[in-house]
């Protein structure tokens, strides 16, 4: 077992590593000097000005130099300086990181909840109007585009019934202390997790649903239902747990859509995340802050791959003989 | 192909995905004659809302463009990128999927780990780091969502192509002589061809909700008209003015459902023996 997180350790290492230089040649690959880029985003654009920073980045050094510099930095959490904001990016994202995670975190949390329970409960009715529904929903789900079941969601249970808080992170001005401070967060939190969510757990709902029922086949139930164990212990002890296997996979894979649609989320939200960072950034082409994020988002996706990654390795032991 | 259609129309989902996708191509199609002026005119004073004036059914934005030539307009661009990108990332998926299923090996290793750090990477952050680098134009944005939707072809072929490798007719192929290439484009690859097209049509609707995404953040083409555009152009005036979001988005969700329902349908339809084992 060690060996296998060690394994999936380094592999996290190299991608991580490949995506400072994916990064480094982006900035290079921008259309103009990269001096220019810089001073762009500074709002300033005379010639001793653009001097100045081509001498402090090491510029006028070869390539490979550059890109030495630039991974060591970054190894050390060296972001570079956003002009626009005035600070080390690095502080911008550290900031707004907490944000970010609790909301990504709860989104993942919801979407698997209701959608293994559903797909359970389609798996378990199938062919009645249950199923129907559910599956009905979880095409539904699978459609909507994320930005706009937001700003629908918050159209609807903010502006129209008033239900919950539309906006932001925590009532403005209120000052809640201990238990009200959490209660108020977790209010603010509910809209955008669940619509965030939204769309995985269309994804869950089908998966679980596909699975059980193909779980549900094999020759092992058959013999469990010989031996004439119950079917409610029948589904939880055997199907459920086999079936979730490829759901874990997905988990795995899906984290860096979660992570990604965090952008769309937080910008409808007012959410005070990476997410919503960027999207400032954008607006102003403060490409430190874009690159920086998205390198932050990475290795956060990276590290949701090998939470899910052991969780597999603990629940099916088989898979750790397969490297 | 009259077994293919027969199978397919069984699947009432998909006939209804097919007959909204038609409108959609017709809408798209009919576009620039039924909405001559750039829907980018001013027809009306804004905020005119929908079913209050002949000639204007779904009214004018805050800038007092009308929504319903905008929708039409925005059909072509949604269908345009999403088929397009689809192309162009089969493009490059399949020949990297193909190499690595049919060499193996040392091959298979570096493409596959090339492969796998693409879909590492959340791709929409890649989109957006893309489109803020480059400018933001049709072409930058298509080939964008192509280069984020790329790896889940390559994997695909990769496995059909290492199930098909060993194959009776593929070593016959091989002892009559045939080129490497010639066995992958003549025999290989059209024997994986039905999954390949159930994914490529997920595809389109994937790279739809992207592109319209992508131009809700203002990361599209600012010279097309775009559904996403729309959307992200209301945001502001989302509690004034709410069926300026709202429009864009039924037509986002429909167009993506019905290539959904398709994409399901042709499942079931290239599939027949794995329609038998989930039913």
């Amino acid at each position: 077992m060690l060996g296998f997180i060690a394994a999936r350790l380094v592999k996290a290492v190299f991608i991580l590593l490949a995506i400072l230089v994916l990064n480094f040649v982006l900035i290079h690959a921008a259309p103009g000097d990269p001096a220019a880029v810089m001073a762009g985003e500074a709002g300033a654009a005379d010639e001793k000005f653009l001097q100045d920073l081509r001498e402090r980045f090491g510029l006028d050094q070869p390539f490979t130099v550059q890109l030495w510099n630039y991974m060591k930095g970054a190894i050390q959490l060296d972001l570079g300086f956003s002009y626009r904001q005035q600070m080390p990016v690095a502080e911008l994202i550290w900031d707004r990181l907490p944000a970010t995670l609790l909301l990504t975190a709860t989104a993942f949390v919801i979407s698997i909840v209701i959608g293994v329970a559903a797909g359970v409960l389609a798996a378990q009715t199938q062919g009645t109007w249950w199923d129907t529904l559910i599956s009905s929903l979880a095409l539904l789900f699978y459609a909507t585009p994320l930005f706009w079941v937001a700003l629908m969601a918050s159209l609807l249970f903010s502006v129209v019934l008033g239900w919950l808080p539309g906006f932001g992170y925590q009532t403005i001005g209120a000052n809640y202390t201990g238990i009200d401070r959490v209660l108020d967060i977790g209010k603010h939190l509910i809209l955008p997790a669940t619509t965030l969510g939204l769309f995985f757990t269309a994804i869950y709902m089908r998966m679980t649903r596909a699975s059980m029922l193909e779980v549900s086949r094999l020759d092992f139930v058959k013999t469990a239902r010989a031996k004439g164990l119950r079917n409610s212990v029948i589904q939880r002890r055997h199907v459920l747990r086999n079936a979730l296997l490829p759901v874990i996979t997905l988990a795995g894979l899906q984290a860096g859509q979660i992570v990604g649609g965090a952008v769309l989320t937080e910008t409808v939200f007012a959410w005070p995340g990476i997410g919503r960072l960027m999207f400032e950034a954008i607006s102003q082409r403060d490409y430190n802050v874009i690159l920086g994020v998205f390198f932050i988002s990475a290795a956060m996706v990276l590290l949701f791959n090998l939470i899910t990654d052991i969780l597999y390795g603990i629940v099916d032991p088989r898979i750790r003989l397969t490297k | 192909m009259r077994a293919f259609w027969s199978r397919f129309r069984q699947n009432r989902g998909a006939v209804i995905g097919l007959i909204i996708l038609a409108i959609v191509i017709i809408c798209a199609i009919a576009a620039p004659f039924l909405f001559p002026r750039s829907p980018w005119s001013m027809v009306q004073r804004p905020f005119l809302p929908p079913f209050e004036m002949d000639g204007l059914p779904l009214g004018t934005d805050a800038l007092g463009r009308d929504v319903l030539s905008g929708l039409f307009h925005g059909a072509r661009v949604s269908l345009l990128v999403g088929l397009v990108s689809t192309v162009v990332a089969l493009a490059i998926g399949i020949p990297i999927g193909a190499l690595a299923g049919y060499y193996g090996g040392l091959v298979d290793d570096a493409l596959m780990r090339f492969t796998e750090f693409f879909q590492t990477i959340p791709s929409f952050a890649l989109a957006i780091v893309l489109l803020a680098i480059f400018q933001p134009t049709l072409a930058y944005v298509i080939l964008a969502i192509a280069i984020v939707s790329w790896p889940p072809v390559a994997r695909l072929v990769r496995g059909e192509v290492l199930s098909l490798r060993n194959r009776e007719f593929v070593e016959a192929a091989t002892l009559s002589g045939q080129s490497n290439l010639r066995i992958i484009l003549r025999q290989v690859l059209p024997n994986a061809l039905p999954p390949i097209i159930v994914l490529a049509s997920l595809m389109v609707a994937t790279a739809i909700l992207l592109e319209s995404s992508l131009s809700f953040l203002g990361l599209g083409d600012p010279n097309v008209m775009s559904w996403g555009y729309m959307i992200g152009a209301a945001r502001t005036v989302l509690r004034t003015a709410w069926w300026l979001s709202f429009i864009p988005g039924i037509a986002i969700l429909l167009t993506v459902l019905a290539l959904n329902l398709i994409g399901e349908g042709l499942n079931d339809a290239l599939n027949p023996r794995l329609r038998k084992r989930t039913s």
